[in-house]
């Protein structure tokens, strides 16, 4: 019998070993980490607040991070930063509200860390969502257009629709208008900006 | 004095066969629930897979689908292949096995099957939460909490009824493949109910949730998975051949090492990500010591086969085991070389990893889970296999199928990784490049696809009343197959029909 406890103590003790290194003692540490109050009194990194929040639940419900990372590698290490994914690598301050945590292992599309300062456009992500033929011809991605009402006849068009290309044109449809969900998609792509200058990005 | 004697010499069935029909006996309703629920959710799996393959390098196949959309059929995919067909199989392979090693019979077998019945519900309303957009959006644990409780508590019971034979055991000795049952039951809870806390709890935030996500992501393969393969590996090998494991020493070695290593390799996931280094190397610290039981299990296995490998020629049940335990050497060594910085600069963030993965699943976790069945089936039905022919195919697409697939997968994940690292590629060519292979991967799953369908038919086959008995067990060489077997069957209604209409 005794042997069967030390079997299992030391089982237990295997496995208590690495949650304590690899789960307290990190996020120990990450305790210490504080946003930035920048001079003109703004925050970074800032909580998700409004259409981002929402925008965000879309991004995780519809699965993006099985496709994209968000998390720029340093410089030297892999072609991240000169392919113009970010300015500097990604470092833990850039987390403190992502929950859960979208960082992502898969590439099969371009890392999002900072879409923003690449595609400030919130036309050009309504037109990449809806079909991503119509922005980059030749990508996987999936046609996200269940987040777009189609519209047939342009008098009727709202100070939010996006005119589709000529190209782009079908079965009447010359415009479309985010849902609510587009639109949150849009607002929390566009919230993703890695750009702050954070001194321990640079160590 | 003298009638005590006669009766000993009285010829009886021998007392361990005789003990173990009993244990079978007592085992048989479970089982059958575990492990014919197992193979439905390995078929949900398999299509959910082909159906992300497909939209991959056609994504306008089922498009503009929400339900159907890739980041949702994707996470079901996986989800269903660990939790549906990993965590049934091996409860099912883990509970016949204690059982069998423990020597006594399987307790609780109500609340066994309840147990099953539920742990089925959880899987199924998990994705049906995944496919209305409820996933929770942390990689490996997407199935929505509210589906976790139902997952969770059946597994409790087989802790229960694990701990339960263990402590009953009619055995003087603990065998090597118990050892790692017991691990499993003891780790796979505290891997789950932390890496919940950790994530969709919120207990930690950020990056901190990044480490305990793949401290799960990597541990559930390690330590639930891997640990019930070994198990069945030290068990069958043996077993078929009628040759004792090369060296209780190494084993010994083996499985501590394992349990010391393996759950520090997960950090390694996040190579190059925004973490300290030092919870990266240690990581990659894991990942390489990770060698040493690797190799020593690999020694054993291997070293025991040695001059028995003419056995693969007629045993199902050897072939599953020994393509299995050559593969998790083999994905082993790739999985802690892969680790390295050097490695994951390139092939992190690519299809590369993709390929490993089902390398370990599909090569090593699942050929070990069809031949603890081909094995234990026979024996827990006591009816053979229906179709030599459906055995055959099953191991052949098993072992093609899960090549093409991973070799596409990896040669094209080190060219994509090695054309990510040079920006001077627009990524939309590395996208182009990558379609030929993600269409081999579509045949590769395919390919799997049929093997599975080739297994289901045997399956469902064996666990139906046959009308025709066979005395041997099937073997790959037997010519028995499934037309022969109908062709009986009908020939034997006839004669049943004839007596009827005499005695009438």
């Amino acid at each position: 019998m005794s042997r069967t406890l030390m079997l299992i103590l030391g089982i237990f003790l295997t496995i208590a070993s690495s949650v304590t290194g690899l789960i307290i003692i990190p996020n120990w540490q990450f305790q210490a980490l504080k946003p930035v109050i920048k001079p003109d009194g703004q925050q970074y990194p800032a909580p998700y607040v409004g259409e981002a929040a929402i925008g965000r639940g879309v991004y995780i419900d519809q699965g993006c991070i099985y496709c994209h990372t968000q998390q720029v590698r340093m410089k030297g290490y892999g072609a991240d930063i000169r392919r113009g994914w970010g300015t500097r690598r990604s470092v833990p301050r850039d987390y403190l509200y992502d929950r859960p945590h979208q960082l992502g292992t898969m590439r099969t599309g371009p890392d999002l860390a900072s879409i923003a300062t690449r595609q400030p456009s919130a036309d050009w992500h309504a037109l990449h969502l809806y079909n991503p033929q119509i922005t980059s011809s030749g990508s996987v991605m999936p046609r996200f257009d269940y987040l777009f009402t189609e519209v047939k006849e342009s008098s009727r068009v709202t100070f939010d629709a996006v005119k589709l290309p000529a190209a782009a044109v079908h079965d009447g449809v010359t415009h479309i208008v985010p849902t609510d969900r587009g639109r949150a998609l849009i607002a929390f792509l566009k919230r993703l900006n890695q750009s702050f200058p954070f001194p321990e990005a640079n160590q | 004095m003298h009638a005590q004697t006669t009766t000993a010499v009285l010829p009886s069935p021998r007392p361990e066969i005789e003990s173990r029909i009993e244990i079978d006996r007592s085992s048989r309703s479970v089982i059958i629930y575990y492990w014919t629920t197992s193979l439905f959710w390995l078929t949900m799996a398999t299509l959910a897979g082909l159906i992300s393959s497909i939209k991959l390098h056609s994504p306008e196949f089922l498009g503009g689908i929400e339900w159907l959309t890739f980041g949702r059929i994707r996470p079901v995919h996986w989800d269903t292949a660990i939790y549906g067909f990993g965590g049934l199989a091996a409860s099912g392979t883990l509970l016949w096995l204690q059982a069998r090693l423990c020597q006594v019979r399987l307790p609780y077998p109500t609340l066994l099957r309840v147990g099953c019945v539920i742990f089925n519900f959880g899987v199924l309303i998990g994705a049906i939460g995944i496919l209305m957009g409820h996933s929770t959006g942390v990689e490996a644990l997407e199935f929505p909490i509210w589906a976790m409780p139902f997952l969770v508590i059946p597994y409790v019971f087989i802790v229960i009824a694990n701990f339960t034979m263990y402590a009953k055991k009619k055995t003087n000795h603990t065998y090597v493949s118990q050892w790692y049952l017991m691990a499993v039951t003891v780790w796979f809870p505290i891997l789950v109910l932390t890496a919940e806390a950790c994530t969709n709890f919120g207990a930690v935030d950020g990056v901190s949730q990044a480490i305990a996500n793949w401290w799960y992501g990597h541990n559930v393969v390690g330590l639930f998975a891997t640990p019930t393969g070994i198990a069945a590996a030290y068990y069958l090998i043996p077993k078929v051949i009628g040759k004792p494991i090369h060296s209780y020493h190494l084993s010994l070695l083996g499985f501590w090492s394992n349990a010391i290593f393996y759950n520090w390799a997960g950090t390694h996931h996040l190579t190059g990500g925004p973490l300290p280094a030092w919870t990266i190397t240690l990581g990659i610290v894991g990942s390489m010591m990770m060698f040493i039981p690797v190799i020593t299990i690999g020694i054993n296995h291997h070293m025991t086969m040695l001059g028995s490998f003419h056995h693969l020629k007629t045993s199902p049940t050897l072939r599953f085991a020994v393509m299995g335990s050559m593969v998790y050497t083999l994905a082993s060594f790739q999985g802690s070389l892969e680790a390295l910085r050097s490695h994951q600069e390139i092939t992190h963030f690519t299809h590369y990893t993709i390929g490993h993965v089902h390398f370990g699943m599909y090569g090593f976790f699942a050929p070990l889970m069809f031949a603890m069945m081909y094995y234990a089936m026979p024996r827990l039905m006591n009816q053979e296999w229906s179709s030599a022919r459906l055995i055959r195919i099953h191991f052949w697409c098993t072992l093609v199928g899960m090549l093409v697939y991973t070799l596409a997968m990896c040669f094209a994940g080190v060219r994509q990784g090695m054309m990510m690292n040079d920006p001077s590629i627009p990524f939309l060519n590395i996208v182009r490049f990558t379609i030929p292979f993600l269409a081999m991967r579509t045949l590769g799953g395919l390919i799997l696809l049929t093997g599975t369908i080739a297994f289901l038919i045997n399956f469902i086959r064996i666990i139906t009343p046959h009308r025709v008995t066979y005395d041997s067990p099937t073997l790959f060489t037997s010519d028995r197959d499934w037309d022969d077997v109908l062709e009986r069957e009908k020939e034997l209604a006839g004669t049943r029909l004839v007596d009827g209409g005499q005695t009438a």
